[in-house]
């Protein structure tokens, strides 16, 4: 931990500041530092960052925050730690450095997580993504019988082997802020490190969001138009997808990879919220599961084929 | 002579594996070393979360020299046959070979003397493509490397490799060899946290205790032991007494390097929720332990956890870090029990409708009118009170849509009793909820409520008869909806509780309330009663006891009433162990075997009473009215199902069946005694039929 911050700025003070300190702590090990992505996503895999830029032979270290949308888990702003929306740190490095280990560990630190005081384990588990048909190999990171990290290295993505693998962290930032200031509920989080009449904590924030979205999500949401949303992205992306591919040459290119990729993750959000309102029956959930996955696999052969996402 | 050690240093490995792997690796190196013709003196493979090691000791310095003799071409074979045979086996000229004569000519020998190789230089060959093709179960690719072809798959990241090979007395040599970019060398690191530096290694002796100096416990039993006494003392010393649970120790033994045992509570107040959900819960989600109070042998406030460093705090703010994920797990837990509660366990079974059991079975909700209509049928056999099996089958599955149940699916059945009781049904109609899932094997206890033992024959017989229908059998080792545990699970039922009913007449019954209908429907029952017999059978043998006498009773034909199947078997084996029974087994076969060949020379069968006119020698006389006497008196017996006393009888028949064989002789002059003899041996057969087919039994 950085002596030198004032107290507002410290990670076991500020939600803030713990945001802050994962962000310099990367930025120091050569990420760059990206901000949320501008859509709605249930988790920073999908973020193209990692989804996409896992995929190819180009190295590429990158560490975000991203709002994580899961319509399923509003509590309307009842229970203590399970929100409809909420933050994870994403951290990709490909190809995943030998000592990628360590630098987790060092970045708990940076967050004034000891591990002379603390129990830090490594515990199987084996991460699939049935919608991004990806999947990986790593664990769940415990602090004190805790998971309060995802660690994985990745071996597929959008069905395609990724070569070299890349190595991803996700952190769960509240959970993890919750138990660096010891709090017991999500809302109590001191979000700007202030005492006093400046104190903002994290229900001023999103208290009242949980409880709209919550409503929104399970109760209110129009099934009608999400029907319709999902069919048009889904056709939007074969669209763009098709749109995409040119004839460079001696091999093919692909020209729109990442809008179309967009229709991909609106299609996903979409049938999370779906989902909510409990109109997907358990015979159809795979079916629409299926036809993301279809988009993602798709939108991962033409990235492979953009710049960036091939060989150079 | 030298000794080798291994060490494959990694990120870390799954708990689940570690054991296996240890062993993998053993046997690898050493069937490698032998087939190389190294024999060894002893090997022994250790696991932690980060390491597999290996120790092979007394391992000759060098391979024996190796000598074969290879037959070249005959003695004036054309040129090109000489030049292979020289190429092949090296020789320089054909001075160098033998010449061997034998019946087709004089042939060349060439005498091939392969050296020994040092034992070091074979084991940096077989080392690399021992870890390159070492079976886990699942495994992966890391690093820069992964972006090539033919990069190494490792279970996780593999940082290091420690191979050091000599004698006691010296300096060991490091093995050399090299794998997808990790050098054999001689250094490998201590504990994670508590000694992160370099260790260097010499070998077994000294790795083990260096390592113990770092704060690693190599050896997965001791870290158990280290656990488990730790734990108990722990407990014992606050008043409680530790639950103990195998599985769970060696999961937690293989979460962990250097073992600290801490102890932590929660608030009493969650003790309201059953100890069953509060143990699943700390035990699957936290990989904790409980206590219980000696006293009154239930759980107490307490848990023990199991943490990897020795924490300069003393444990302080690990202990109070699980403390705090264990009240949010409980508190969850009791969110959901008292949830549950408040809905009625018949107000959730129309959700079952939605849920489907088998997409060729139909929902679950049709499997549960099922049972309930077969376990009322079969109530009234096994003396259990319609109406309350009626409701017990009505309710038994429910709780397969409760919270708890979801989150904790082992204490399925369990919540049921606990939630059926809560509602206020009666104490058999809520056992039943637990209980119809019993036997799950065969160290299982078998119910004895008549209620239960209703609804659990229902449950399995209406899957059996319905995975059968679809032709969804058991096939070799693959039985994926266990209905091999599930036809045993019947079996031990009807024996154990010593029920009569008619397995086909039930089946049958539950065939005509399925939906579907098997092509084949008429067969069903009886092909599901030589599952049966077959699963008895295994069941038998797994005793100790005769299998083979479950094919001589079901050969009778018509038998479909398990007890009394296993009451014959009991019976016939006692018989056959008695020199009576031996004998008479002797002698019945012999007259099978006399009839089966007399019946083919003959082309006829020799059935039908014999001529009392006929008979000439008084071992003749004797013997058929034996046969007349025992007949009668062990088919009264049968028919009072004292298959004993049906034994006794058969015994009956020992000594005019010895008798007559040995001073008769069947295969008279007389064609018309001949006939008559054989019928009587006829009789003998199918006097023994009474309990057995004689023939089908193995000597």
């Amino acid at each position: 931990m950085d002596a030198s911050l004032p107290a507002h700025m410290r990670p076991e003070r500020s939600f803030q500041g713990f945001i802050l300190a994962l962000q310099r702590f990367w930025a120091e090990q050569g990420c760059v530092i990206l901000q949320p992505y501008d859509m709605e996503m249930g988790a920073g895999t999908f973020h193209p960052a990692t989804t996409l830029r896992a995929l190819g032979p180009k190295p590429w270290n990158a560490a975000y925050v991203q709002p994580s949308r899961r319509p399923k888990d509003g509590r309307y702003g009842e229970n203590p730690n399970r929100m409809q929306h909420y933050y994870q740190f994403q951290v990709i490095m490909k190809p995943s450095p030998p000592n990628l280990q360590e630098l987790y560990l060092k970045s708990l630190a940076a967050i004034g997580i000891d591990s002379a005081v603390h129990d830090i384990r490594f515990v199987e588990d084996d991460w699939e993504s049935p919608t991004l048909g990806a999947w990986g190999l790593g664990w769940e990171c415990w602090c004190d019988g805790m998971e309060v990290s995802q660690f994985t290295y990745f071996q597929q993505v959008a069905g395609f082997e990724c070569a070299p693998v890349a190595g991803e962290l996700t952190y769960g930032l509240e959970r993890l802020a919750m138990y660096v200031q010891g709090v017991d509920r999500v809302y109590d989080l001191n979000f700007n490190g202030r005492d006093g009449d400046a104190k903002v904590t994290y229900g001023d924030v999103f208290l009242q969001a949980e409880q709209e979205y919550s409503r929104h999500n399970f109760e209110y949401a129009d099934t009608a138009m999400l029907f319709e949303q999902f069919k048009m992205a889904e056709a939007a992306c074969k669209k763009y997808l098709d749109a995409g591919w040119r004839d460079g040459g001696n091999k093919k290119q692909h020209l729109m990879a990442l809008p179309a990729y967009d229709q991909c993750i609106k299609a996903s959000h979409v049938f999370n919220l779906l989902d909510a309102r409990g109109v997907i029956s358990v015979t159809e959930r795979q079916s629409y599961i299926l036809r993301v996955r279809e988009l993602a696999k798709a939108c991962g052969e033409a990235w492979i084929h953009t710049e960036a996402g091939g060989a150079a | 002579m030298p000794d080798l050690l291994l060490e494959l240093f990694s990120e870390e490995i799954p708990a689940r594996m570690q054991a296996k792997a240890a062993d993998d690796l053993r046997r690898m190196v050493t069937d490698k070393l032998v087939a190389e013709g190294l024999v060894y003196e002893g090997a022994k493979a250790f696991a932690t979360p980060r390491r597999l090691a290996l120790t092979v000791h007394g391992i000759p310095a060098r391979q024996p020299d190796l000598k074969t003799e290879r037959r070249g071409p005959k003695i004036g074979a054309p040129d090109a046959a000489v030049q292979g045979f020289l190429k092949a086996t090296g020789l320089k000229s054909l001075d160098e070979a033998k010449i061997q004569r034998d019946p087709k000519g004089d042939f060349y020998i060439g005498l091939i003397e392969k050296p020994g190789r040092d034992a070091i230089d074979v084991l940096a060959e077989i080392l690399p493509v021992i870890i390159r093709t070492f079976p886990w179960p699942k495994s992966m690719r890391w690093g820069a490397r992964s972006g090539k072809p033919g990069s190494l798959n490792w279970v996780r990241p593999l940082h290091a490799i420690t191979a050091t090979f000599g004698l006691e007395t010296e300096e060991p040599d490091v093995v050399k060899f090299s794998v997808d970019g990790v050098e054999a060398g001689q250094t490998t690191c201590g504990h994670r946290f508590l000694a992160p530096a370099p260790i260097q290694l010499r070998r077994f002796e000294d790795y083990e205790a260096k390592l113990l100096d770092a704060k690693v416990v190599l050896d997965p039993e001791r870290r158990k032991d280290a656990i488990l006494t730790d734990a108990k003392q722990l407990a014992f010393a606050q008043g409680f007494e530790l639950v103990e649970d195998q599985n769970l120790l060696d999961e937690v033994a293989g979460l962990v390097e250097w073992p600290v045992v801490l102890m932590g509570s929660f608030e009493p107040e969650f003790l309201a929720t059953p100890g069953e959900v509060i143990r699943a819960t700390i035990r699957n989600n936290q990989k904790c332990f409980v206590v219980s109070d000696p006293k009154t042998g239930k759980l107490a406030n307490k848990f023990i956890l199991v943490a990897n460093i020795e924490a300069t705090d003393g444990g302080a703010t690990i202990i109070a870090g699980n403390e705090r994920v264990i009240r949010a797990r409980l508190s969850d837990a009791k969110f959901f029990y008292e949830t549950d509660l408040k809905t009625k366990l018949e107000e959730r079974l129309p959700k079952f409708e939605q849920i489907v059991f088998h997409e060729k079975l139909g929902t679950q909700a049709a499997r549960i009118k099922r049972i309930e209509r077969l376990a009322a049928e079969i109530a009234p056999l096994v003396g259990a009170d319609v109406a309350k099996t009626t409701r017990a089958a009505h309710l038994a599955k429910a709780d397969l849509l409760t919270e708890v149940v979801g989150e904790f699916p082992e204490v399925q059945g369990l919540m049921g009793k606990y939630y059926a009781l809560a509602q206020g049904e009666d104490a058999s109609v809520a056992a039943a909820s637990e209980e119809h899932y019993k036997p799950q094997g065969p160290a299982d206890r078998v119910p004895t409520d008549p209620v239960s033992v209703a609804v659990a024959l229902a449950d399995k017989i209406d899957t059996l008869v319905g995975f059968w229908a679809i032709d969804e059998k058991p096939t070799g080792s693959k039985d994926p909806y266990a209905l091999r545990r599930a036809a045993l699970g019947v079996i031990r039922l009807i024996a154990e509780n010593a029920l009569r009913l008619s397995l086909m007449k039930v089946a049958a019954s539950a065939l005509a309330g399925l939906s579907v209908k098997p092509a084949d429907a008429s067969r069903l029952p009886s092909d599901l009663l030589a599952f049966f017999a077959d699963r008895l059978k295994v069941q038998l043998r797994e005793q100790g006891a005769r299998h083979d006498l479950v094919d001589a009773v079901f050969a009778l034909g018509g038998q479909d009433d398990l007890l009394v199947i296993v009451r014959r078997v009991e019976a016939l084996g006692k018989f056959l162990d008695s020199d009576d029974g031996k004998n008479l087994l002797a002698g019945t076969k012999r007259a099978g075997n006399i009839l089966s060949i007399e019946e083919k020379k003959d082309k006829r069968s020799f059935d039908g009473a014999p001529d009392a006119a006929l008979y000439s020698l008084a071992e003749e006389k004797a013997l058929a009215k034996a046969i007349g006497e025992v007949k009668a008196e062990a088919n009264a017996a049968v028919a009072k199902e004292d298959f004993a006393a049906a034994m006794s009888a058969m015994a009956k028949l020992r000594p005019p069946v010895d008798a007559f064989f040995d001073k008769v002789r069947v295969n008279d002059d007389d064609a018309k005694v001949r006939e008559n003899r054989l019928k009587l041996l006829n009789e003998i057969r199918s006097a023994t039929r009474a309990v057995a087919d004689f023939s089908k039994i193995q000597d």
